[in-house]
């Protein structure tokens, strides 16, 4: 998300009522307002009464298939993993009450991070109870005052927030523009602390960041290199390690941030790293320390998970070919995406303003599709977007039908 | 470089980003008078950044609101 800039301070507008603290959202309450009067169901209130599967759920009382989820492997009713779940659960119970550094690390815990050790082949592994959180407390702590983090301007709200978290100077650059990340690494005092912050995908667009050049550029000017695979992990890359697997940089990087939330399929998040020092975090990570830590159940199914997608790799072809063939679909039909080509897992199908992004959006779920709807300002450059996300548990023939949704949604909107 | 010849110089710059052609005092505020957006703001910062050579943090462009701070504030870099 490209939340990194800071929208123009408007006066707040007072409608009727006494104005209090809440006086700032009324723009917000507006916008939302006028979108449910044009009569499209509310994009931000679905409820899932029944999950079928990864890719099937009852959706306000429709049969749907989901297009909108993270669950890019389908590993959240894997049998081995459910399994797991179970018998952590009655073995350990429901939950540890307390912090990793206190009484809160069972041996699940410590079995989890094995698993990340081994499936990113690194000497050290942090488990935190959210990707969300693992940003906010690397980032924020390792990066203090006088030093220096240079950053992507579409970052993930997670990595906006541990900038502001922190007491660092904070430099944004041009998304993936590579020129301009170097030229504001060569601008930073001599001697300061350097940080570059990038992501492997960017969830918006689903483009991937050129890690090549820029990993080996940050390490030319004494920077040290944090990258975030949460839309990556255990499907980009030979053993899917993510973008920087996959770009051949993997030893350079400092640190790898990653969740269970996604491809993991349960949740929580992490941090993998070979620095000599990286153990210290646990005592200095405010966000790792001053908050309860997983539930047995939890870790238990991540580490499950996590060593299957070790070996996933007939799952990683076939989200590829999935990815493909929407992809390739899409653009048959005439709907503006992304990206020209399939980086990733997710497909951003760009609508030309909110008001047909969301009757678009309605009008799939009325066909039994659920994407996602992204507006600004989570998206880049005020875009409205309908994002799809895929799973290696799609069957060619449900993607077949999901272009055949598309083609009569567009039509009926005038999309397309 | 002095400062009048920093406030030339971010004059140029500004000028394809003030669309309604609000004349320009030190008082100016880049969110309310030129109501720049955060893009705007964005591509701003990076063109003066790339003119001058320099940074200008997020932590400095959250104390500027308006022209004539953002002057002062390219100066100080400048001059030393
Ligand atoms: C790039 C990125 N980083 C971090 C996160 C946070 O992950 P979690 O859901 O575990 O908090 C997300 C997910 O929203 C993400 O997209």
């Amino acid at each position: 998300m490209s939340e990194g800039i800071i929208q123009a301070d408007k006066p707040p507008r007072r409608t009727g009522d006494t104005p209090d603290l809440f006086s700032k959202f009324d723009d917000t309450i507006a916008l939302r307002e006028n979108l449910l009067a044009s009569g499209v169901e509310d994009p931000f209130s679905l409820v899932m009464e029944q999950v079928l599967s990864p890719t099937r759920a009852i959706c306000n009382g429709r049969d749907t298939i989901l297009l909108g989820t993270y669950n890019y492997m389908g590993m959240t009713f894997d049998p081995d993993v459910v399994a797991a779940g179970q018998q952590a659960l009655a073995d350990f119970g429901s939950g540890t009450t307390g912090s990793r550094v206190l009484n809160g690390t069972y041996q699940g815990h410590k079995e989890c991070e094995d698993a990340l050790r081994e499936f990113y082949d690194m000497d050290h592994a942090m488990v935190f109870s959210t990707g969300y959180q693992a940003n906010l407390g690397i980032i924020s702590t390792i990066a203090g005052k006088g030093d220096y983090v240079v950053l992507d301007i579409d970052s993930h709200a997670s990595i906006w927030d541990g900038c502001a978290m922190g007491n660092a100077e904070i430099v944004p650059f041009k998304h993936n523009d590579i020129a301009a990340m170097e030229k504001r690494l060569k601008r930073i005092p001599e001697g300061a602390g350097k940080l570059v912050v990038l992501e492997g995908v960017y969830s918006m667009l689903g483009d991937i960041a050129p890690l090549k050049e820029m990993v080996r550029i940050a390490k030319e000017n004494g920077a040290m290199v944090l990258v975030d695979e949460a839309h990556s992990m255990g499907f980009i890359g030979e053993n899917g390690r993510g973008v920087v697997e996959d770009a051949g940089v993997i030893d350079d990087v400092d640190f790898i941030i990653g969740t269970f939330s996604k491809s993991v399929g349960t949740v929580g998040g992490f941090c993998v790293s070979n620095h000599p020092k990286f153990e210290i975090m646990r005592l200095v990570c405010r966000p790792y320390v001053f908050t309860a830590s997983l539930p047995p159940s939890v870790v238990a199914t991540a580490a499950t998970s996590i060593r299957k997608l070790m070996t996933a790799s007939a799952k990683r072809e076939h989200l590829w070919k999935n990815s493909r063939r929407l992809h390739s679909g899409l653009t048959e039909l005439g709907f503006t995406l992304g990206t020209d080509e399939p980086q990733s897992a997710i497909v951003a199908v760009i609508m030309p303003d909110l008001e047909k992004g969301a009757a678009m959006w309605s009008a799939l779920l009325t066909e039994g599709l659920y994407v996602n709807l992204a507006r600004p300002p989570a998206t880049p450059a005020n875009m409205t977007l309908l994002r799809c996300s895929l799973c290696a548990e799609h069957s060619d023939e449900e993607v077949e039908t999901i272009l055949g949704m598309f083609e009569r949604a567009g039509k009926a909107v005038g999309i397309i | 470089m002095d400062r009048a010849e920093v406030d030339t110089r971010i004059r140029t710059i500004i000028e394809p980003f003030n669309k309604k052609g609000i004349v320009i005092t030190e008082d100016t505020t880049f969110a309310g008078d030129l109501e720049f957006d955060s893009l705007t703001v964005m591509d701003f910062v990076a063109a003066i950044e790339d003119d001058f050579d320099i940074i200008i943090t997020m932590n400095q462009q959250a104390e500027i609101e308006k022209y004539g701070q953002l002057v002062d504030a390219v100066h100080s870099q400048v001059s030393n």
